[in-house]
């Protein structure tokens, strides 16, 4: 396009450049495959944009009308089915932060330390089949991870530490941690192979060991890599469904230990979604909950981004 | 020092952080056993706890009793329709989307933000696709609880994916092969078809397979727009509801009560044997990938 423009521009347009702009069925077939491609990725693109207009659209009328924000967000009842309904979403923003937490708590040091070894200290063969290993645990599907919370975990927990409700945050907790610990671990991994190997070889010259390099030189510079692989983590814990929704007993309360049941956002949704009349109070209130979570997963994707992109100067 | 020490014998202060170092070496070998032996220890559970439930009737039988007793085929068959219904849509669509965006846009805040849009929605909780899937296709677009309705949103979840996946492939192919393609006189199309994407396709493959992994294994966006619980009867065409392998799971794990115990993990080692082969199929692409590449 540009091209063309340009050379007709200029006065002295020679016969060879005429020449050259020939239309033949090369030309023909180029012009063909850019339409081609701008209409399919434009379509996508749309597509993409059509789910966030599409949730926005259904849950803005209650969330800015009717809903009563102050009770939506610090409620401690959850009854959309009682006459008059109550909404308040307190328990399952509360259960999502705990369950999250235990998350977290178990993937983090698995994670960082799976990421450790594999990227520092593993080496060949060994290498290679723990990071294929990895690769197994985060292609296990979430409702067979929901069956192992619910007929292998929950018998476990309820033995080790001798209660009685099996399904509960800790399970939850662990089951998500293992599931989130993959990424976590991937992404932290590549974090630590983004330090520039001159800078390990630069400490080894000093004479300090593998482990020295690690703690004093490798950890410290990707920590900004390392911040965003836990957000990315975070962002993959709450958004879990299937599996928090068979492992937490989704009991809607606030949790006081991580021994009670509880509900999260994502099984909330799940749960009450085939319930819901199209278009009822009770239904706009779940898209009200998915606005939410999609908020909730652009603000912890950006921050992640920012913090990656934000402290390091941009080649 | 006397004369009689070597002159490289280490010192008590090295020898000590040579002892921390194999220590510490250690000790991360057993927190990264710690996540690894989880993932054998569940395959081993599933594997001796579900095998005795892969009899001959369960891969040839009609399902029965809601689901609670009876043969697997169905769902499996469900599965199949599903998955490659989302691929059939979302596959052209998204490598259209990833060549525009790497071989055609221009850099400008655009196209940023359309990639930062797209990066984001594909960490969107894939409960909120189905949230999507019920108001758009179900309700708004009228397909009912359909299979088609439930590939579109199996589609746009993975829409998200198959372009990010794509997008890095196209991108690690070096400008210099598409520089030397044009200056030989080659369209960008041209280019695009004999040089970009010969050379870019196992990445884009084990993209896809990974893609059809999880579309495998969701159950969230299908259990509300177009999988049902029990329906022991095979689609006739994309308006019929079907059963879906990932549901059937759930269904037989939490709805029912008259279940024999093996069943569960019966279902849920089919699951996870298709989605394993598929894994090894992409690991097997990315070995050959690697060992061919030689830029």
């Amino acid at each position: 396009m540009t091209d063309r423009q340009a050379t007709a521009d200029q006065p002295q347009t020679t016969a060879w450049a005429a020449a050259l702009d020939r239309r033949d069925r090369t030309w023909w077939g180029d012009a063909a495959a850019r339409v081609a491609v701008l209409v399919g990725g434009v379509s996508a693109i749309l597509f993409i944009g059509a789910i966030c207009v599409f949730i926005a659209s259904q849950g803005f009328g209650l969330a800015f009308g009717k809903l009563d924000w102050g009770e939506f967000l610090f409620g401690r009842r959850w009854e959309p089915t009682v006459e008059p309904p109550t909404y308040g979403a307190l328990p399952l923003i509360a259960g999502t932060c705990w369950i999250t937490g235990v998350a977290m708590l178990v993937a983090v040091p698995l994670a960082f330390g799976a990421a450790v070894y594999v990227g520092e200290f593993a080496r060949g063969r060994q290498r290679e089949w723990l990071k294929i290993l990895i690769e197994l645990l985060a292609a296990i599907p979430s409702v067979v991870w929901g069956v192992i919370g619910l007929h292998v975990m929950k018998p476990i927990i309820q033995d080790v530490f001798g209660v009685h409700v099996g399904l509960n945050v800790l399970n939850a907790g662990i089951i998500l941690g293992l599931m989130a610990a993959p990424i976590v671990t991937t992404i932290a991994e590549d974090a630590l192979k983004a330090v520039p190997d001159a800078y390990r070889e630069a400490a080894e010259a000093l004479g300090a060991t593998r482990w020295q390099v690690v703690w004093r030189v490798v950890l410290p510079h990707a920590r900004p890599g390392l911040s965003a692989a836990v957000l990315l983590g975070i962002g993959r814990a709450f958004g879990e469904t299937i599996a928090v929704l068979m492992a937490s007993g989704h009991r809607l309360m606030v949790p006081q230990s991580v021994f009670d049941s509880a509900a999260t956002i994502t099984a909330t949704i799940a749960a009450e979604l085939g319930e819901a009349a199209h278009g009822g109070e009770h239904y706009q209130v779940l898209f009200v909950l998915g606005l939410l979570l999609f908020a909730i997963t652009f603000g912890i994707n950006l921050l992640a981004d920012w913090i990656v992109r934000g402290r390091r100067p941009r080649a | 020092m006397t004369g009689t020490t070597p002159t490289f014998a280490p010192t008590g202060h090295e020898r000590r952080s040579l002892t921390v170092q194999q220590l510490v070496r250690l000790s991360f070998l057993a927190v990264t056993l710690l996540l690894v032996v989880p993932a054998l220890l569940i395959l081993g559970v599933l594997v001796v706890r579900g095998s005795p439930g892969w009899t001959w009737e369960f891969f040839t039988a009609l399902p029965r009793d809601n689901g609670a007793a009876g043969g697997i085929w169905l769902p499996l068959l469900g599965t199949l329709w599903l998955t490659a219904g989302a691929l059939l849509l979302s596959l052209p669509l998204g490598v259209a989307a990833a060549i525009y965006l790497s071989e055609y846009a221009r850099d400008n805040w655009l196209t940023r933000t359309i990639q930062v849009a797209i990066v984001n929605l594909a960490g969107v909780p894939s409960i909120v696709h189905a949230l999507f899937g019920v108001g758009a296709f179900v309700h708004f677009l009228q397909f009912g609880k359909s299979i088609l309705a439930a590939s579109c949103t199996l589609a746009v979840m993975t829409l998200p994916v198959v372009i990010v996946a794509t997008r890095e492939s196209l991108q690690a192919v070096p400008r210099a092969f598409r520089e030397a393609c044009w200056s030989l006189g080659a369209t960008r199309w041209q280019t695009i078809w004999r040089v970009v994407l010969p050379n870019s396709g196992s990445g884009i493959l084990t993209g896809l397979i990974l893609v059809v992994c999880r579309a495998v294994g969701e159950t969230a966006p299908i259990m509300f727009t177009g999988a049902v619980f029990f329906r022991p009867l095979v689609p006739d065409s994309v308006f019929d509801k079907t059963m879906a392998l990932s549901l059937h799971l759930y269904t037989v794990s939490t709805q029912l009560n008259n279940v024999p115990p093996h069943l569960p993990f019966a279902v849920a080692l089919l699951l996870i044997v298709v989605v394993l082969a598929l894994n090894a199929v992409a690991i097997g692409f990315r070995m050959r990938l690697r060992g061919r590449k030689r830029w």
